[in-house]
């Protein structure tokens, strides 16, 4: 059905945002590394992506501000049965795919100095990230096709895994100390990344291995659904080692890397130092709205699907992109996620401005506060917080 | 048996029918599972926040 003047109480309904969404499709079809660089025969346009997603991004989502509006309950089922959104992203996979071995193939045919190779490879990985942005929303949907276009666009960067791992691992442990995904305050993304990629794949292991014991099939076999991805993979890589090389797979890894890093760096930011209390020994409260960091700011948004409303997709992770919501008083972030990722980067920069928003959105409640064990102490003494008596 | 719902995300699980993908077999009681099983659909709510639906509605889809 089509949503784009829904009738809500006598008020035609029209969802503003509904053509923004190309947005997810262009931003990588038109600013990528191989395409300027044919486009304009300069190799110095390579940093052309990384310096728009990493800079240009963040000074427009300074410059165009939030966008806190909702579409009205009443429009929601309509919306996410309008196929429209749904053919969205179908539409930006086979352009990922295209990136990537574009990337590859220009990366493993032309003689480059290394300068031009690093923004390839970046912006590539770049690419790549919005791949598992994609993976993400595909596989949080109940449907088949979906499920399957999830394992389809994560496999280029190697990461098939990340949909077991999302939805039955991080949804379940979500702002605990249990989480490989969830971040600490005190934590720097150098010292959370060699938690996180382990640990992720080893918990989408053990959950997957404990589904197919019950389901009494064998773990080395087509029905593992990290395997059938994996397949995929490294049918694809071999296939560009057989055209290219095998001077093209140190390319594909970095470019699987930096894919990967840019999905470490937003679990990284979306719930850095919130904790969910304990309720009785290895039993957590539920997901609550305040165990997110959200932005509200609309050009990033419009690239990633919404994920940035993040407190909405953890309190209902089926529900399409189009329908997040906004909400009034949770955690916000200062930028939107690829702001936030670049100051990630810069350690004592990220301190600074995201230690005394954890704080305040706790109330300075340190029992609420997620700390990066063996900084507790010290954090407290910092900040001027007073420790829980037990 | 029994047609059990997640209130979350409307996932519903037959005794009746169990469930393939999770291994369920058919007639696998939902109160057999473990405290802390975790929807299949969300992973949101757990075992015992599902709500029993009423029995006119336990007809196999």
């Amino acid at each position: 059905m089509d949503t784009s003047a829904l009738t809500d109480n006598a008020e035609p309904y029209r969802d503003r945002k509904r053509y923004a969404w190309w947005l997810s499709i262009l931003v990588p079809a038109l600013i990528n590394g191989p395409l300027l660089i044919y486009l304009t025969g300069s190799t110095a346009l390579a940093w052309g992506p990384v310096i728009f997603i990493y800079l240009i991004i963040p000074v427009l989502d300074f410059v165009l501000g939030e966008d806190r509006s909702n579409p009205p309950e009443s429009a929601v089922s309509a919306l996410e049965e309008d196929r429209y959104y749904r053919y969205i992203t179908f539409a930006t996979l086979p352009v990922l795919w295209a990136i990537f071995i574009a990337s590859v193939w220009f990366l493993g045919t032309h003689h480059l100095p290394w300068y031009t190779q690093l923004p390839l490879i970046l912006s590539a990985g770049l690419s790549g990230g919005l791949g598992i942005n994609l993976g993400h929303e595909l596989g949080h949907k109940n449907t088949k096709l979906e499920r399957w276009l999830a394992k389809l666009v994560l496999a280029p960067t190697g990461y098939g895994h990340f949909f077991i791992e999302h939805n039955r691992g991080h949804h379940r442990d979500v702002a605990t100390p249990t989480d490989p995904a969830s971040s600490r305050m005190g934590e720097s993304i150098y010292v959370f990344v060699l938690r996180e990629m382990p640990g992720a794949l080893a918990r989408a292991w053990k959950i997957e291995t404990e589904r197919l014991q019950r389901c009494e099939q064998p773990v080395w076999s087509l029905h593992n659904e990290i395997l059938q991805p994996a397949l995929i993979t490294l049918t694809l890589w071999t296939a560009l080692i057989l055209w290219l090389g095998i001077g093209a797979l140190p390319f594909i890894l970095l470019i699987a890397f930096w894919s990967n890093f840019q999905l470490t760096s937003a679990n990284y930011i979306e719930h850095y130092g919130l904790l969910r209390q304990e309720r009785s020994p290895g039993r957590y409260e539920l997901c609550q709205p305040h165990h997110s960091w959200n932005s509200n700011h609309v050009f990033s948004n419009w690239v990633l699907f919404h994920l940035q409303r993040h407190s909405d997709h953890h309190a209902h992770p089926t529900r399409r992109y189009q329908s997040l919501r906004h909400f009034d008083n949770l955690p916000e972030l200062p930028n939107g996620y690829m702001g936030m990722f670049l100051i990630s980067y810069i350690p004592p920069l990220w301190y600074r401005i995201m230690d005394k928003r954890v704080i305040k959105s706790v109330g300075g409640d340190v029992s609420r506060i997620h700390f990066q064990p063996g900084h507790r102490a010290q954090l407290i003494a910092r900040y001027g917080l007073t420790e829980v008596q037990s | 048996m029994s047609v059990y719902q997640c209130p979350e995300c409307g996932f519903q699980y037959d005794e009746q029918l169990g469930n393939q993908h999770e291994g369920l077999k058919p007639g696998t009681l939902w109160h057999s599972l473990p405290e802390d099983y975790a929807c299949p659909g969300c992973a949101v709510r757990l075992r015992d926040d599902f709500e029993l639906l009423p029995a006119t509605s336990n007809q196999p889809k």
